[in-house]
């Protein structure tokens, strides 16, 4: 009796734990298509944390960009301490799972369309962005300065 | 007899014409220098190539075909639809380059929509686009708001007829000083005042928001430049929606409707004159249609339960109503929601908005509120005169600056072009349909395109055919230039083909 019930405690946790981390993320497509039926219920959003934080009081703005659309994320101030990188020509942003409830309209915030986040989870950190100069760009910015100051010679020489 | 067009004609055509790219290379300075000031190498290096190829191509015309001519009527036309065609072509070049575009095609729909100001895009990823590229989007809103050739007006064109027939030839008719050339420049002067109280004002909203110092103020400048221009651009994806702050929607409002009103009135103000705000026909026009059409669209948001709360569907309907009025476009809602959510009544509000536009001789879109006061007034008088006796004299007088007595010849011309943007609403929406999108989603954005507002039902996307890419550009072209220059351009081709 002793084995099954530590057995089943375990089997509990497992579950607990198991669930959030493999819960089907909804595209922000399906969601912006479909706010209706989601609108008021616990979702699960991942996208790139693009541009600012924007800091609100106790809370943050987060924008979080799975590719076709960003949506706003509403969070404690706390939980969007593990944000490193916010993506930006330079930087590609940290991936965050966000786990709250859907608005279509949210009355909090003037009817945006937002997430009211309950946890956010760092799934996959961001990192700065080499820039990648073709060097065949270089060659021909050279080549076209070029016929470029030629050209005003020729301008200058006519006019005189 | 169609005569075909001499080769003096075309040289003078071209030197003005080159003229005009010079000058529009010499804009590709700007993200230069903020290129290497931010060191974004590779952008930077796009622009140099792109700010080569139009300087390039705009002194080999003035060099071959140099003359020392007027223009006249046709040519002053022609050079500006030709203008605003090259300006399209040589600054999409370093919008390719940056990688973001799937097609050179893509990037000229960016930029014509800039250039006249209706900011519809297709952009991709635009959240790591660089800020140079970003502040050369914003540019061309800005350059084509207050006039491609304006800016050589002001700059390159000494006082001559040719400067007012180009001046006319962008749309605009109505000088505020005597000189075209001085009232380009007085333009170009409102329009950088603007600019620096629209930066700073935005600059600090943003701050207080939460936008880091650099990003407050490079929004605050690219806000305001699509917004008093009113083109809907942002450097963002989610557009306004990406502040989520009502201070933020207030500021660039005022914004909006300041762009969306005529040039002469910010003038009338300017000297002095803050009586003609009250008084002028298109600011009453704009004020009276602002409030039917807003009733109209809360009617249709309010039948389908799209808000909640009143003051939700105020702050939501009552800002994409004022974007699409003025023409700006921007949006605190998704492209989506307009067709999935707000349903055909609303949807219809916002077409009408869109397609009435703002004042004549501003940065805005559409018919334009002078046009729809002097049809309206016109209908006044007609049922004054079926109903008041016959030997009765029926005057109609408006009040646009100065008294001025309704004739008919304004009349016509104000149903004259009314008709062409109708016509245009409808060709785009047919091309639309015949492609497959649903009626109302291919009026929405036709009118959009055409209108020069820039609002997207979710059509306009990298995916979406070529030719239709191709209708909205000429739409956004034709809108933009209200049609004259375009019919000259076309009469102009036909003579070259079949003239003798």
């Amino acid at each position: 009796m002793k084995r099954k019930i530590i057995f089943l405690a375990f089997g509990f946790i497992f579950l607990a734990c198991w669930r959030p981390c493999c819960a089907e993320t909804i595209s922000s497509t399906e969601l912006i298509n479909n706010a209706r039926q989601y609108d008021g219920k616990p979702v699960v959003y991942s996208g790139e944390v693009i541009g600012d934080i924007m800091r609100r009081g106790g809370f943050v703005w987060i924008n979080v960009n799975d590719g076709p659309n960003a949506i706003g994320i509403w969070a404690a101030g706390d939980l969007a301490k593990e944000i490193a990188r916010t993506g930006n020509y330079k930087t590609l942003g940290d991936t965050v799972e966000v786990e709250g409830v859907f608005h279509r309209s949210c009355l909090e915030h003037g009817g945006d369309l937002d997430i009211h986040a309950s946890s956010l989870r760092k799934v996959k950190s961001g990192a700065v962005v080499e820039e990648k100069i073709n060097p065949a760009k270089k060659k021909l910015a050279a080549v076209l300065l070029g016929v470029l100051c030629l050209l005003l010679i020729l301008m200058r020489l006519r006019r005189r | 007899m169609i005569l075909r067009p001499r080769l003096e004609e075309i040289k003078t055509i071209g030197y003005y014409l080159g003229r005009i790219i010079v000058c529009l290379g010499l804009t590709f300075l700007m993200p230069v220098a903020l290129g290497l000031a931010l060191k974004e190498i590779s952008p930077t290096l796009d622009f140099v190539v792109g700010g080569a190829v139009t300087l390039i191509s705009g002194l080999a015309l003035v060099f071959l075909c140099r003359t020392e001519k007027d223009l006249n009527w046709m040519q002053g036309m022609i050079v500006v639809s030709l203008s605003w065609a090259a300006a399209m072509v040589f600054s999409a070049v370093p919008l390719y380059l940056s990688g973001h575009y799937k097609f050179y095609l893509d990037a000229c729909f960016e930029t014509m929509s800039g250039f006249t100001t209706t900011g519809l895009t297709l952009v991709q990823d635009l959240d790591h686009l660089s800020y140079t590229h970003n502040l050369w989007r914003h540019l061309g809103p800005f350059i084509g708001g207050q006039g491609i050739a304006i800016i050589a007006l002001s700059l390159f064109v000494k006082g001559s007829s040719g400067a007012f027939r180009m001046y006319v030839g962008e749309g605009r008719d109505e000088r505020l000083v005597p000189n075209v050339i001085n009232t380009a420049r007085f333009i170009w002067l409102i329009s950088i005042v603007y600019l620096i109280l629209g930066t700073i004002i935005l600059g600090v909203v943003g701050i207080s928001i939460g936008l880091k110092p650099l990003n407050a103020f490079f929004h605050g400048a690219c806000i305001f430049m699509a917004g008093f221009d009113t083109a809907g651009f942002a450097p963002n994806s989610s557009n306004i929606l990406y502040y989520h702050s009502l201070i933020f929607e207030i500021v660039t409002m005022t914004f909006m409707v300041l762009g969306a009103l005529n040039f002469n009135l910010h003038y009338q103000v300017w000297i002095g004159n803050r009586k003609e705000m009250f008084k002028n026909i298109e600011t009453k026009t704009f004020l009276i249609s602002v409030l039917l059409i807003f009733f109209i669209t809360a009617a249709g948001l309010s039948q389908l339960g799209v808000y909640p709360q009143a003051l939700v569907l105020f702050r939501k309907g009552f800002f994409q109503l004022l974007s699409g009025h003025t023409t700006t476009g921007y949006m605190t809602i998704y492209a989506k929601q307009f067709i999935t959510e707000w349903g055909n009544l609303a949807l219809l509000g916002i077409i009408c908005s869109m397609a009435l536009g703002g004042c004549i001789c501003s940065t805005a879109g559409g018919i334009k509120m002078l046009r729809v006061g002097i049809i309206f007034k016109a209908l006044m008088q007609d049922i004054k005169r079926i109903i008041l006796p016959d030997r009765a004299i029926v005057v109609q007088k408006f009040h646009h600056i100065k008294e001025v007595f309704l004739e008919d010849k304004l009349v016509r011309s104000a149903l004259m072009v009314t008709v062409c943007y109708f016509v245009l609403y409808g060709a785009g929406t047919l091309v639309g349909t015949a492609y497959g999108y649903p009626f109302l989603d291919s009026l929405f954005e036709s009118t959009s395109a055409a209108a020069n507002v820039g609002f997207s039902c979710g059509i306009t996307d990298a995916s979406m055919p070529a030719g239709l890419k191709l209708t909205y550009i000429i739409q956004m072209w034709a809108g933009r230039l209200e049609f004259m220059s375009i019919f000259t351009l076309i009469g102009a081709a036909v003579a070259a083909v079949k003239g003798k």
